[in-house]
């Protein structure tokens, strides 16, 4: 794993971006790498674009600041592509994973990123949301897309934090609702 | 040092952790914002029966520090926790609580006090009751937070010291972020911190007392604040005694101001909160740069480490001290008076900037901090020091 990753999350209010953060912070603990997970809070309302940030290390993280200049940007709502600069300050190498049902072409044209070194990658995870969990929750699906396409974790690694959390507070069917989501975008996730 | 379990938690959630540990047998807040969720997880786990504490909620700060303090003077342990606006409403009864030597235990989350409206981090709060005569530490990260927490709690019920004890952490950077923290047993808290002996409780009736009584002219005012100043004064031993066995139970150093690279630093900054560890991370870079930068952090506020704080900066010759907080009318924020005070005795006296940063939680960005280090060097070299306070970042 290199030194330190940087992820900010975009995503409108209710969508479970938080949630998403925590997931992957409470992964890499499991790994033993140390973790930040934070909500740029705000008077925020359900469907409000809001930011969310994690970083990931071997080494402790001593900085307590908001992630402008991010290795990986996911944006949970591609609604968002139109009035929020989201890939401001993305790094070169970096990569930016979008919930959208177009492809990795069309959306590098879109961002602006033509001649970028940067990935970009897509994921219909609202697709994938409706199918397996009957409900528009992008939040996990967009985890596997994550780990796919960073290789911060494996499937694995995901499949039994989320099973073991989650374990706590739903039922059986909503966890494997949720393990089948998370497969599938992994799959699914194209990058160009 | 025992075992410990490694969480991944928010600082709210491990304070709230530390306060099950500690046993408080009574806990009083106002469960509205500005509140955190420290209260609201406590009540969960007074409602699980994780812990046994009458919990009061109450239809204001000011009453949730009024019946902590009746409690307190009761013969109970009693912990609390508030926030900006909320820390505000109870400013006279945080005298009452001092006054009346009660050991009440207080989280704090930093917010930024009205107006404009605002909620979000800095020191105004905290910074608005330093005179109200309670013992003061602070966190820069979540685990300083738990740890200060249960040492706060033997710190005051010292019976050295009865003095409440705030114990203030960063609001929505350390209150709502997830770290990385270890998390003691809850025997091993349990055995540290005791059961609280209260020695002239207001409910042993076999030995009547009165408390807060009048003392007005005539009365013995006076001298019962010199018994507060002097028990603040004794509380400096204590924290040291608690912060050795602290440590030793945990593994983790504790120091009323902790420092980085100041053996041989030619400038440095001091700091207090969340920022300590953003100005180290710019440090650790000067420093592989070849440039003799180091780091103050103060972790107890109050009582303030005066010798402790002359003696780090004895050998530089610039110094930034970054306040979250003003003062306004004075020449810096409280934490560069402070400062000033500590080397007024100093033989060889260093430049002193004040900076004003942070307030309402405007990001700490490292390349403001990379600009006070720059002002450092500058004025090590030779150029005159810039009219502070200086607002960093200010558009």
């Amino acid at each position: 794993m290199q030194q330190l990753t940087e992820i900010r999350w975009h995503a409108r209010a209710g969508q479970g971006a938080v949630t998403a953060a925590k997931l992957v912070a409470e992964t890499a603990l499991e790994l033993d790498q140390f973790m930040q997970a934070m909500p740029e809070y705000g008077p925020e309302r359900m469907g409000a674009p809001i930011k969310a940030f994690t970083r990931i290390s071997p080494e402790p993280i001593e900085i307590h600041c908001n992630i402008d200049h991010p290795n990986v940007v996911v944006v949970l709502d591609e609604t968002l592509l139109s009035i929020v600069d989201v890939t401001e300050g993305l790094q070169d190498g970096g990569v930016i994973i979008v919930n959208t049902c177009k492809t990795p072409d069309a959306l590098r044209k879109e961002l602006g990123l033509e001649g970028r070194d940067v990935r970009v990658a897509s994921v219909d995870a609202s697709g994938i949301s409706l199918e397996t969990l009957k409900r528009d929750i992008p939040n996990t699906p967009m985890v596997g897309a994550l780990a796919k396409v960073t290789g911060l974790f494996t499937l694995d690694e995901i499949l039994s934090h989320l099973t073991k959390t989650f374990g706590k507070k739903f039922s059986q069917d909503v966890i494997d609702a949720n393990i089948a989501s998370v497969k599938r975008a992994y799959e699914e996730v194209s990058v160009g | 040092m025992v075992e410990q379990k490694v969480v991944a938690a928010t600082g709210n959630t491990v304070v709230a952790e530390a306060m099950r540990q500690c046993k408080p047998d009574v806990v009083a807040a106002y469960p509205i914002t500005p509140q955190t969720t420290i209260v609201e997880e406590f009540a969960a786990f007074v409602a699980k029966g994780r812990v046994h504490t009458e919990y009061v909620t109450v239809e204001s700060e000011h009453s949730a520090m009024s019946a902590c303090i009746g409690a307190s003077a009761a013969g109970a342990r009693v912990m609390t926790a508030t926030s900006s606006q909320g820390l505000a409403l109870m400013w006279e009864e945080l005298y009452i609580a001092s006054g009346m030597r009660l050991p009440i235990v207080m989280a704090n989350a930093n917010r930024a006090l009205s107006a404009p409206i605002n909620i979000h981090c800095d020191h105004s709060d905290a910074m608005g009751a330093r005179d109200a005569g309670w013992i003061m530490l602070f966190a820069e990260t979540a685990q300083e937070a738990y740890d200060n927490t249960i040492m706060a709690v033997r710190i005051a019920e010292d019976y050295e010291v009865l003095l409440p004890v705030m114990s203030c952490l960063d609001g929505f950077i350390t209150t709502h972020s997830i770290d990385r923290v270890s998390l003691l047993d809850d025997e091993s808290v349990a055995g540290f911190v005791g059961e609280r002996e209260a020695e002239r409780a207001l409910l042993d009736l076999e030995h009547p007392v009165t408390h807060g009584a009048f003392a007005g002219l005539g009365g013995p005012y006076l001298e019962f604040k010199k018994a507060q100043r002097q028990a603040i004064e004794r509380s400096r031993a204590v924290v040291k005694r608690v912060g050795d066995e602290y440590a030793a139970l945990s593994g983790r150093p504790f120091g009323v101001l902790e420092t980085w690279g100041m053996d041989d630093a030619e400038v440095a900054v001091v700091v207090i909160g969340s920022t300590a560890g953003n100005v180290r991370h710019v440090a650790r870079a000067l420093r592989a740069d070849g440039k003799k930068v180091g780091v103050v952090k103060i972790r107890c506020f109050r009582p303030f480490p005066y010798a402790e704080l002359a003696e780090a900066l004895s050998g530089v010759k610039a110094v930034a001290v970054m306040d979250r907080a003003e003062s306004f009318g004075a020449e810096g924020g409280p934490l560069y008076l402070e400062t000033r005070s500590a080397l007024y005795d100093a033989s060889n006296r260093p430049a002193v900037v004040g900076y004003v940063y942070g307030l309402g939680g405007s990001d700490v960005k490292l390349e403001l901090v990379e600009s006070v280090y720059g002002d450092l060097l500058d004025i090590a070299g030779g150029a005159a020091a810039p009219a502070g306070p200086v607002y960093l970042g200010a558009r």
